[in-house]
């Protein structure tokens, strides 16, 4: 497969096939690429906006962590001619109403139900998208919700992110998914974006879009074909969920432990719709992600559900926010993380209340187990409270496995593997019983399992 | 002889503070023994010993059971021997249902390995509800109870009621009930009493520890134990339990010359 590179001859080449907003967007991204440091060079904690005393030696962690990073050894493969080739598919025989995947950016397959036909909802790969639906995503892609100046409040995450910057230049793959008006998909849709050659760069683009009324669920699969191949994952999710609507969006992140993962993650909230939002984090060896939720219509409401297993040398680095605009708005986030070997986790959240946002009732709580001495887990919950009438509540632990627990489990026969695979799948259960979807459950489940040994 | 538990000239510290000193004893299936002692003469310090919790360290002596000696085994080896301890202070795992629990722990002792996931080493999933059903009826808890978190949020008599559908489930040849009547109401005692009595039986032996002899009403034992300062000083019947029962640990303490503790 021909290799691109970061270099503006390549954002060109990919952009000449392109809408020239499109380019112009690439090209602005681009300059603000080249303008931003490699946050690894800088002793300033390039990530988020406010300094923060409790930051300093997670960020250092985090620095010394990407000291690895040669961004100029990935790139996206060129783009290709001719539609999906006919290889793989192992997600023909999942029960979902559509299912698209992706390799190493280029599209292999896309089905879709007479259901999806029949109610006039579209999915497409990103780029079928750029052809048919160029209003749609003029108004969307990078517009509202992941933008190359964050609309955000919450002074975890950084005005300016060099790797949204380097999305926004040379995105390529991913999907769009539109539902119309009062529009409800009974069966979930499935997504499955793979990398597979060794220096892949993987910049797909999640865009969802659920109009007023409409009810959606897709879970999307990230994941290496391989254990050893090295790759960039430079991602971005934006969800839209309309007035009234109800959008389950869950992402399960299997890169293999030597993916460099990136990522920023929006949903904008409209009045009274709710959004039920699943992040499982297993992979990657370095991971940076932002996640947040925009509570702009009264009434509306987001559940974030966060499950991270890591070993080995894994950092995973995951900075939440949950911003209240209007009033009445409820959000309840819920993030467990458990940590083997000698890996490390920091997790950043914020609850930011507008002063418009009175009777917010927002929730918010990171819990992680350490299973090894040597793991490490930072963890720091955040409010900024500007409204006078709300109720937040928020709680961290950090914790070693309990030896009164493992006593007691061995003390009735279980040997001590299984007495910790027990208190894991136990420490585990609260997000998982969460999750709404009995095939996400049980997929979640066995990668726990298989994480375990 | 395999089934009895011989407990010889046995040392215990905990943080280099000795607890038990020298203590032998023999448990032979079929009989039910009682240790009394005060709070602080070694009790719980016996139990979790005898098991193999890590903070209770053995400094001397033997625990011979089933032929080989125990100290030597991980708890969960102990516990596929026959030996089962209900603990004063059961341990809450949120998250994790008590039948799955059981289902595991019962798959466990009874001899299948269940160190893989793999679902055909665990007992068919259809025996082991009627069993547990049955279990459970026979000890007056709710349907319900199975699918609860184990010992998470459970009140004190639903604790020790647990313990005991535990030691029902698992069958174990020689059961040490540490402190079971403590914090239970007079009925609580009695159901747990009950039941404990129903499980008594030629194939299992019962160690009971306990400060007050109110359990012993419902559970007779064959023979009573005073355990003072780490060390047996009195064994024999029934007799010792009135008699305690009448004048305290006090005219024993003065017999041998042993000090309240602080």
């Amino acid at each position: 497969m021909q290799k691109g590179h970061f270099s503006k001859e390549f954002l060109e080449k990919i952009a000449a096939a392109e809408p020239q907003w499109m380019r112009e967007k690439r090209l602005e991204a681009y300059a603000l690429y080249e303008s931003l440091p490699m946050p690894h060079t800088t002793e300033d904690d390039v990530w988020r906006r406010t300094v923060d005393m409790r930051t300093q030696d997670y960020w250092r962690r985090t620095r010394r962590y990407l000291r690895g990073l040669d961004v100029e050894k990935y790139a996206p493969s060129l783009p290709t001619n001719g539609g999906p080739s006919d290889i793989d598919v192992d997600a023909s025989d999942e029960a979902a109403s559509g299912v698209l995947v992706q390799v190493d950016g280029q599209l292999q397959h896309i089905s879709k139900s007479e259901e999806l036909k029949k109610k006039g909802i579209y999915f497409a790969d990103f780029h079928t998208a750029l052809r048919e639906q160029p209003e749609l995503l003029r108004d969307y892609f990078m517009n509202k919700a992941v933008t190359l100046e964050t609309a955000l409040k919450s002074g975890n995450i950084a005005q300016h992110n060099k790797f949204d910057a380097l999305h926004g230049a040379f995105w390529r793959g991913g999907y769009l998914l539109h539902v119309p008006k009062g529009v409800s998909v009974e069966v979930p849709l499935r997504v499955f974006i793979k990398m597979s050659e060794a220096d892949q760069a993987d910049l797909s683009h999640t865009l969802i879009i659920a109009e007023e009324g409409s009810q959606v669920a897709v879970l999307e699969d990230n994941a290496s074909t391989t254990s050893d191949a090295s790759g960039l994952h430079s991602g971005a999710v934006e969800i839209f969920a309309g007035q009234n609507a109800n959008v389950t969006y869950v992402q399960v992140q299997r890169w293999n432990r030597t993916v460099w993962n990136f990522g920023s993650h929006r949903a904008m909230i409209a009045r009274d719709a709710q959004l039920c939002w699943v992040s499982a984090a297993f992979g990657g060896r370095l991971n940076k992600m932002n996640q947040a939720s925009i509570l702009e219509g009264a009434g509306s409401h987001a559940q974030m559900l966060g499950l991270a297993f890591t070993d080995a040398r894994q950092h995973l680095d995951v900075s939440t926010a949950q911003e209240h605009i209007s009033p009445h708005t409820t959000s309840d986030l819920m993030y467990r993380t458990v940590l083997k070997d000698r890996s490390q986790t920091a997790w950043g959240g914020n609850i930011y209340v507008y002063p418009s946002a009175n009777h917010t009732d927002a929730y918010q709580k990171n819990d992680n187990l350490l299973l090894s001495e040597r793991a490490h887990a930072d963890t720091l919950p955040g409010l900024e409270i500007q409204a006078h009438e709300v109720r937040c509540t928020h709680g961290a632990t950090a914790g070693k496995i309990d030896a009164d627990q493992v006593f007691y489990l061995m003390s009735r026969g279980l040997p001590y593997t299984q007495a910790e695979r027990l208190i894991v799948e136990g420490f585990f259960e609260p997000v998982i019983e969460r999750v709404p979807l009995e095939s996400v459950r049980e997929e979640l489940s066995t990668s726990i399992t298989r994480k375990l040994g | 002889m395999s089934n009895e538990l011989t407990i010889k000239d046995l040392h215990i510290s905990v943080q280099g503070k000795p607890i038990i000193n020298g203590l032998s004893l023999t448990v032979q299936p079929g009989e039910v023994h009682a240790l009394m002692g005060p709070n602080g003469s070694g009790k719980s310090s016996l139990a979790n010993g005898l098991m193999g919790h890590p903070l209770y360290e053995v400094d001397s002596g033997e625990v011979i059971f089933d032929g080989v000696d125990v100290l030597d085994l991980e708890p969960n080896e102990r516990a596929k021997l026959g030996l089962f301890l209900a603990f004063q202070y059961p341990t809450a795992i949120p998250g994790v249902s008590l039948a799955n629990f059981l289902r595991l722990a019962v798959s466990a002792v009874r001899g299948k390995e269940t160190n893989g996931s793999e679902k055909d080493k665990l007992i068919p999933m259809r025996e082991f509800r009627r069993e547990l059903r049955e279990k459970m009826q026979q000890l007056g808890v709710d349907d319900s109870f199975a699918r609860r978190y184990l010992n998470d949020g459970f009140s004190g008599g639903e604790k020790k009621r647990a313990e005991i559908l535990q030691l029902a489930m698992l069958e174990p040849k020689i059961a040490i009930l540490d402190e079971t009547d403590s914090g239970l109401d007079i009925d609580a005692v009695r159901i747990v009493g009950d039941s404990v009595s129903r499980l008594v039986g030629p194939e299992l032996g019962v160690l009971i520890i306990t400060h007050y002899p109110r359990l012993l009403e419902y559970i007779r034992p064959q023979f009573i134990h005073i355990l003072l300062d780490g060390r047996i000083v009195e064994s024999g019947g029934w007799e010792l339990a009135e008699m305690l029962e009448a004048e305290g640990y006090d005219p024993i303490r003065e017999k041998h010359g042993i000090k309240e503790e602080e």
